[in-house]
């Protein structure tokens, strides 16, 4: 098999970074976070409800008032 | 420790029944497949979203996919059939092409689709079950979502070998983790028929076709009108684009929605699931799907485009029908759920 090279981690400038292949991340407090995914998008942001995985929070949002405000 | 697999899903090889027709359109397709000669078709002065034109081409499509019992499965290449989908398809595509404003900044359509509306304004059926839809509505959600759920990822694999280098791979690494990299107890197919038996919903494949209408039928079917025209491949990963940049945040609300309503771990799992996956999703999408087709084909872009937009007035469409049908009190789909 060929030498798969360095892993690869992709920082994204709006978003999280982007990890190839099955990681293992570990948090300050120790816990361990452990992701299957062919790429794992970890949150850079720190506004994740679910971090240290990116659940998209990090993305601009326009607020709509209901119709009788 | 012992399997999770809902067997009754995985080793359902089996093709459906045919479905009862809707009109003259559906009505000459299943005559067809039930053996009938096939008369005169024109679909010329058709509804193209209505129901009898949408069921037509649903079962035109689905021989592609799994068939139905007790047709053969060699009519999936009858030239008959194969002119008469044509003609279908080309109601729906005009119509869509008049209803759809063009455009071909890609870029700027896939930034408006990344700011997310929040607040008490926003109208959509994901806002609607996560701050008040009863869990009547959310089951009906569920049936207009397993006609495309039950064959997840299966419309845009067909545009696999329609791409080529980079965009190629990067459409691959998505549909790999679609399918459960692997996993077949982690395809999200599984996952969505997990949570339709706890909801106490039939998982057979296209169980629903008979309750839902035609706003559900036309969003899958521009699926395949697109996975199946090479010609139409740009739309294909436009479609593909708007569900993987749109489906995480709208997965987040129907999870709230779940366990507001005290749904049980198979529901919450199917949706929960979806907003990481696509949260990662959007990125690939975007950097290894969009960018390297649009640098190979940049005449592309105006079908990428169409791809969204078509998903999204289709999407929209399909949106009022059940919250208008919620609204006046009224089930969504042609018949109740038992």
């Amino acid at each position: 098999m060929a030498d798969p090279g360095p892993t690869r981690v992709l920082l994204t400038d709006e978003g999280p970074a982007l990890i190839s292949g099955p990681v293992e991340l570990e948090l300050p407090d120790g816990t361990r976070v452990r992701s299957d995914r062919a790429v794992t998008a970890v949150c850079h942001c720190r506004r994740s409800k679910r971090y240290p995985i990116c659940d998209a929070s990090h993305r601009r949002k326009v607020r709509q008032e209901g119709p009788d405000a | 420790m012992t399997s999770t697999l809902a067997p009754s899903f995985l080793d359902q090889a089996g093709s459906p029944e045919l479905p009862a027709p809707r009109g003259p359109l559906s009505g000459a397709v299943i005559g067809a497949l039930r053996g009938a000669p096939l008369g005169p078709v024109d679909p010329g002065g058709a509804e193209p979203y209505g129901d009898d034109l949408q069921l037509a081409l649903h079962c035109c499509y689905e021989l592609h996919y799994r068939g139905f019992a007790g047709v053969d499965a060699e009519r999936e290449w009858d030239p008959e059939l194969l002119g008469v989908r044509r003609e279908l398809e080309r109601v729906f595509l005009a119509a869509l092409r008049a209803d759809v404003e063009p455009g071909d900044d890609v870029t700027a359509e896939v930034d408006a689709l990344l700011v997310e509306p929040i607040g008490p304004g926003v109208r959509g059926v994901s806002h609607h079950l996560q701050r008040e839809g009863t869990l009547e509505q959310l089951r009906e959600y569920v049936a207009h979502r397993s006609i495309y759920h039950l064959k997840e990822a299966d419309p845009q694999a067909w545009a696999i070998p329609r791409l080529s280098g980079a965009a190629k791979a990067g459409l691959v690494t998505v549909e790999h983790d679609e399918y459960g990299s692997g996993r077949p107890e982690r395809m999200h197919a599984l996952l969505f028929a997990e949570m339709m038996t706890e909801l106490g919903l039939s998982d057979a494949y296209c169980a629903y076709v008979e309750h839902v209408p035609g706003e559900t039928l036309a969003e899958v079917n521009l699926m395949s009108l697109c996975g199946l025209h090479r010609s139409l491949r740009g739309a294909s990963v436009g479609q593909f684009a708007m569900v993987e940049l749109t489906s995480s945040p709208g997965s987040e609300r129907l999870v709230r929605g779940m366990r507001r309503l005290d749904c049980g771990p198979a529901s919450i799992r199917f949706y929960d699931e979806h907003v990481e996956a696509d949260a990662v999703h959007e990125q690939v999408v975007r950097r290894s799907v969009l960018a390297p087709l649009l640098a190979a084909e940049p005449e592309l872009a105006a079908d990428v485009v169409f791809g969204i937009r078509a998903s999204l007035f289709l999407g929209e469409r399909m949106g009022e029908r059940l919250l208008g049908c919620w609204d006046r009190g009224e089930t969504s789909l042609r018949m109740p759920l038992a």
